[in-house]
């Protein structure tokens, strides 16, 4: 076996030092362009514009969808969807650079491969709920909003966190 | 003096390659400290791993102190910049959902992302999950309209409402991750190891 790629694909950052880099990053975007980062708004665009693409006069009425539908922009051109291109293309160079390039599905060995992509995919539709609800994910809500001492950031933050520990009992047999 | 883009120091037209940009830079950082990984993330809440807990409180940390110097010397004007919006009850209440997904999804959206990014299928799946709760969430919005409004307190700072000056505030948090940093380390030395 090529053990010199495998373990060189679990080398990642210093914790702390990955830290300092992503609050840079943070800075340095709200120094350019006075917003934190995200990532929730951009699969947020996705869905609205593929509702507006199939069901135009459905989007314009929903007390939803509407919000974010204009006459000038496509529910694609925002600064978010840009930005996740970005992060989508910086993961992939990252990636490559450690050798983690790989089509896999990963879970506990104590768990099979279907189960795993359940609870994948009931975790994806609950973080893709709650994020509307909160009107922010981890990145949008709770990072960029603490970072600017947000109330509203904090308590999400504080709500991620708590509940997740809260649930953690519950779903060990998934993890553990 | 900052934010450039809303003081027109950087045209505006620049906006969409500053977002790919700044984007770039995220995920690189996202993945290579190690978010990809499900497994990697969620064990932090069985103890076994706090990579998460160290780089998103030392991100959290150094940019509020960034953003504090940054203002103090005036580089940058606080006051064009978003405050994220506090609505109480939808802030606490989607925070409570998100956490349920955390734990049994394992992925937030930025990392799952990056999951995406390296072939992991169960960050595809996510993703997709994600997408169909936005849907669900849009199509039932009158029923949740209530709630997602309720107890709008404005773009209110954590330090209002605590009565304390931003500096002290910052202060306190900075010290509080850097006794949780110190907790965290005793606790990793006891902990059985799991393989991943």
């Amino acid at each position: 076996m090529d053990t010199n790629h495998k373990d060189r694909s679990k080398v990642y950052f210093n914790p702390y030092f990955g830290g300092v880099l992503l609050g840079m990053v943070l800075l340095a975007t709200f120094y350019i362009t006075g917003r934190g980062l995200g990532a929730s708004g951009a699969a947020k665009s996705t869905v609205v514009a593929v509702v507006d693409r199939f069901a135009p006069e459905h989007a314009e009425n929903s007390g939803y969808y509407s919000q974010f539908l204009s006459d000038d922009n496509h529910p694609l051109n925002t600064w978010l969807v840009f930005e996740v291109i970005g992060v989508l293309a910086g993961a992939f160079l990252s990636g490559a650079i450690s050798g983690r390039l790989k089509l896999k599905t990963e879970h506990n060995p104590k768990i099979t491969n279907k189960r795993r992509l359940l609870f994948a995919g009931i975790g994806g539709v609950l973080f893709g709920f709650g994020a509307q609800v909160a009107r922010g994910c981890t990145s949008g809500a709770a990072l960029s909003g603490a970072a600017v001492l947000s109330l509203g950031g904090f308590l999400t933050m504080l709500a991620i966190f708590g509940s997740a520990y809260a649930f953690a009992w519950f779903f060990r047999k998934l993890w553990i | 003096m900052g934010p450039l883009i809303p003081m027109g120091i950087i045209p505006d037209q620049w906006n969409s390659v500053m977002a790919v940009l700044i984007g770039v830079a995220f995920g690189f950082v996202l993945e290579s400290s190690g978010f990809s990984s499900s497994r990697k993330i969620v064990g932090l809440f069985y103890g076994y791993d706090f990579t998460v807990l160290r780089v998103f409180f030392t991100a959290a940390v150094t940019t509020a102190v960034g953003l504090a110097y940054f203002s103090y010397v005036g580089w940058i004007d606080m006051s064009l910049a978003y405050i994220h919006p506090t609505y109480l009850t939808a802030a606490i209440v989607g925070g409570l959902i998100m956490g349920l997904g955390f734990i049994t999804g394992g992925f937030c959206p930025g990392t799952s992302l990056c999951a995406v990014a390296i072939g992991k299928i169960d960050g595809i799946i996510f993703t997709i999950g994600l997408m169909l709760g936005i849907f669900i969430f849009s199509e039932g919005y009158p029923v949740w309209e209530g709630l997602y409004n309720g107890n709008y307190l404005g773009s209110v700072k954590v330090t209002e409402s605590l009565g304390i000056s931003d500096n002290l505030f910052i202060f306190l948090f900075a010290v509080m991750a850097l006794a949780a940093f110190y907790v965290t380390s005793l606790i990793g030395r006891r902990i059985k190891e799991v393989n991943y």
